[in-house]
């Protein structure tokens, strides 16, 4: 009962920080200007080229495709099987489920494996080539070790551990109707649970904030416009009439 | 650094990428900017006392005035993407010359002093105070870098290393600390109207000289006019244009152009500059101050076009920035665009028919071209994206028989660098410089070897001053390089069409 009421309450404090300390950070960059013309060309002269452009950097990681095919291969393994995870959760928050989050049951159960392998592999460059080695802080070990534990306790309990899911998904939605219900006991899910706590609240303060930030990278969403039409923002509005 | 204690980094066999070695560059610094200078550009002529919280203060205030600062230095995942992407990382090996190095120098200070994370943590996520240590790092390391924008191009969030390096400096530049080449020039901007602190009766006389060399070369009375009021377009372009080689046999290119098409143009003694390196420091006031002399000159001269001459990071400021810093345009003629480029001019006149070009003429050259960094990663030429690749390009071909393209890996936006672009064009930093070079001679050299390339074309006037000193070192013919409306003015036919 009392790991209920603490998990349901760091749940609550979790969401809060993660909530308003995104919208916070995407009110900072939507509200700080872009006082020049700087996409990096050539660049789109149009919005629905740049809607394509940065629909191509979110999907396929074009960008990163041209730069190095390992950190892409790793890298995009890793965040399609983080996005098909994440979609497979949402069987927890939705009652009854949508067809399609059944559909991609199955997929999602082996999309976490991508997702380790994926990790693994990006933590493995970080030790066995120089460069990386040189830029790497502690923080962004920890973080790989996060996401790696924070997979691989669910894929425990997804291929040996069982847990019991009906009272898992009550306990959830419990949360969101303030009807609360015990937290089925099982030391590996307050585990996978913990660390996603953890990872709710450092998002707002750490690169993980590269998710929203990539939609405002002004060498990415700006038109190469600067001839057809004045562009001011910030200082360079100032004194225009 | 003297030249004979400088030498070029041998090729790479197979292009591998080189491991790195801590600190190889730790002496590279730029002379500093002497009290006069630094005032001339607005900034404390020495170290004013409390200079970290002034440097805080002024980081805090930048990043909160720019998307992109604030942006860039949240979202790195270190990824390492871009660690092999830098000309001088790869020609120097010093891993603070890594893209995300570079970075990392002003973002652990931001992180210390602006995050949470920094503030709190700062072992952890690698935050830095600002101490002289970090100090020194920052004035060797921001100038090395081009801001040339290759590593934006590789980054998966598009990451632009010069936008941190223009911070970097001008950060450094408001404590007192500047860069003696930049703000030194740039007060000659500010109080003459050109990098070179020609005054106008120098600037009249050697374009009188100009007009006769070309008269005697071509047999046509071809002229280089100045102030001349009623002109329909005011040509800006970089001083270099005036007296160095091979700038200068640009400039009777584009002369020839002009007098072949029968367009009246000028020159303007008071705006007699197209470069502005107010864009390498970082600083938008000097930015909008010397670019706000163009629209003066373009208003008292009465002209209907603007045209910019051969010169990469001016026009970037050109295209990208004087729409924002001194527009509207709308006292200039609609029919063009504002402003344009002199290859628009020419390629536009080329397909009208208004001029006409004999390759022949160009039998003699084998010809390659280098991508100019601000040219491709930071504007455009004509009315699609990548037509700043193939409009020099389709020049080139009109005007000569024998074309051939360097690397893909190597040209259009993944060009690299000269190694001198970004305010790094100074003797001091020859090594660097020489260094930086590296995978654009490497480049130059198997379209030489396969092609018996001998004329490496640019248009931009760092990059052809700094080919000019660096060839040598690596055993090619200095006056290989050639601007563009040299081939051009080689192969015009004059004479018949008006
Ligand atoms: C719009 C959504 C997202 C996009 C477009 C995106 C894109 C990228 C890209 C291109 C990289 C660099 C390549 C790599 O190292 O994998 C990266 C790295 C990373 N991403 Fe994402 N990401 C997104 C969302 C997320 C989310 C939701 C998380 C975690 C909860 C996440 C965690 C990470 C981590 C930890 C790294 C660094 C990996 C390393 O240390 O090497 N990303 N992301
Ligand atoms: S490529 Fe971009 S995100 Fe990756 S390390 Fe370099 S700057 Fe950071
Ligand atoms: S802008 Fe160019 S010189 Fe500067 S770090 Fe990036 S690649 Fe290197």
């Amino acid at each position: 009962m009392t790991l209920t009421v603490l998990y349901a309450i760091l749940f609550y404090v979790a969401a809060i920080v993660f909530i308003g300390g995104v919208a916070r950070k995407i009110y900072i960059y939507a509200k700080t200007p872009a006082p020049l013309k700087i996409p990096t060309t050539p660049a789109p002269i149009t919005k629905p080229g740049v809607a394509w452009r940065i629909i191509k950097e979110i999907t396929v990681f074009e960008s990163l495709f041209k730069s190095n095919k390992w950190i892409w291969i790793f890298g995009w393994l890793f965040h399609f099987g983080l996005l098909l995870v994440l979609l497979r959760h949402l069987r927890y928050f939705i009652e009854p489920t949508w067809f399609w989050i059944d559909l991609i049951q199955p997929f999602g159960k082996y999309a976490s494996i991508a997702m380790v392998v994926g990790l693994l592999g990006l933590w493995a460059r970080r030790f066995l080539v120089d460069r990386i080695r040189y830029i790497s802080s502690p923080s962004d070990h920890l973080m790989l070790l996060l996401l790696i534990s924070i997979g691989v306790t669910g894929m425990l309990m997804t291929f040996f551990i069982p847990i019991n899911i009906v009272a898992l998904k009550g306990f959830i939605m419990g949360l969101m109707t303030f009807d609360f219900k015990p937290l089925p006991a099982s030391p590996i899910l307050m585990i996978h649970l913990a660390l996603i706590i953890v990872l709710m609240v450092i998002f707002p303060i750490s690169k993980l904030l590269h998710a929203p930030g990539l939609f405002f990278a002004p060498t990415r969403n700006q038109r190469d416009n600067p001839r057809e039409q004045r562009h001011v923002q910030g200082w360079s509005a100032e004194g225009q009439q | 650094m003297a030249k004979d204690t400088v030498t070029a980094p041998k090729y790479r066999e197979f292009r591998e990428i080189p491991v790195i070695v801590e600190g190889a560059m730790a002496e590279s610094k730029p002379y500093a900017a002497k009290p006069a200078h630094q005032e001339s550009v607005g900034f404390p002529g020495e170290l004013v006392d409390n200079w970290q919280n002034v440097a805080v203060k002024k980081l805090g205030e930048l990043v909160s005035e720019s998307r992109a600062l604030q942006v860039f230095l949240d979202t790195c995942v270190k990824c390492g993407a871009c660690t092999d992407k830098c000309h001088y990382y790869i020609g120097t090996q010093d891993p603070n010359n890594m893209p995300v190095a570079r970075q990392d120098l002003l973002r652990k200070v931001y992180r210390r002093h602006y995050t949470f994370a920094g503030k709190y943590f700062p072992k952890l996520v690698g935050a830095l105070d600002f101490t002289e240590e970090v100090r020194d790092l920052w004035y060797s390391y921001f100038h090395q870098c081009s801001q040339c924008r290759r590593c934006s191009v590789f980054c998966p969030y598009g990451i632009d290393t010069a936008e941190i390096s223009m911070a970097g400096r001008e950060v450094l530049d408001s404590i007192g600390v500047g860069q003696k080449y930049c703000n030194e020039i740039l007060g000659k901007v500010h109080k003459i109207g050109n990098n070179l602190g020609l005054p106008e009766p120098a600037l009249v006389d050697t374009l009188e000289g100009l007009e006769e060399d070309l008269e005697e070369d071509t047999g046509h009375k071809i002229r280089v006019p100045v102030d001349e009021k009623g002109a329909e377009v005011l040509l800006i372009t970089p001083s270099a244009d005036f007296f160095a080689e091979p700038h200068i046999d640009g400039l009777m290119g584009y002369a020839k152009v002009f007098h072949q098409a029968g367009i009246s143009w000028t020159l303007s003694s008071y705006a007699s500059e197209a470069a502005n390196f107010s864009m390498f420091i970082g600083s938008h006031e000097n930015l909008k101050k010397a670019a706000m002399r163009i629209r003066e000159a373009a208003i008292e001269l009465g002209v209907k076009r603007i045209v910019v001459g051969e010169c990469g990071h001016a026009w970037r400021v050109a295209y990208s920035f004087w729409n924002t810093l001194i527009g509207p345009f709308d006292f200039l003629d609609k029919k063009y665009p504002s402003p344009s480029h002199i290859c628009e001019v020419t390629y536009d006149l080329l397909q009208k028919g208004a001029i006409k070009l004999d390759p022949e003429a160009n039998d003699h050259r084998i010809i390659t071209f280098h991508d100019s960094c601000n040219v491709s990663r930071a504007s455009r030429m004509g009315d699609m994206p990548g037509g700043q690749f193939i409009i020099p390009r389709a020049l080139l071909k009109a005007a000569a028989n024998n074309f051939y393209d360097m690397a893909p890996e190597t040209i259009h936006e993944n060009t690299f660098c000269c190694g001198g672009g970004g305010g790094l064009l100074t003797d001091e930093l020859m090594d660097l410089r020489v260094k930086g070079a590296l995978p654009r001679m490497e480049a130059l050299a198997e379209v030489v070897e396969k092609y018996d390339v001998n004329t490496l074309v640019a248009i931009c006037a760092i990059c052809k001053t700094q080919f000019a000193k660096v060839l040598p070192y690596y055993q090619f013919p200095m006056d290989m390089i050639t601007s563009l409306h040299q081939v051009v003015g080689d192969a015009i036919i004059l004479g018949e069409n008006h």
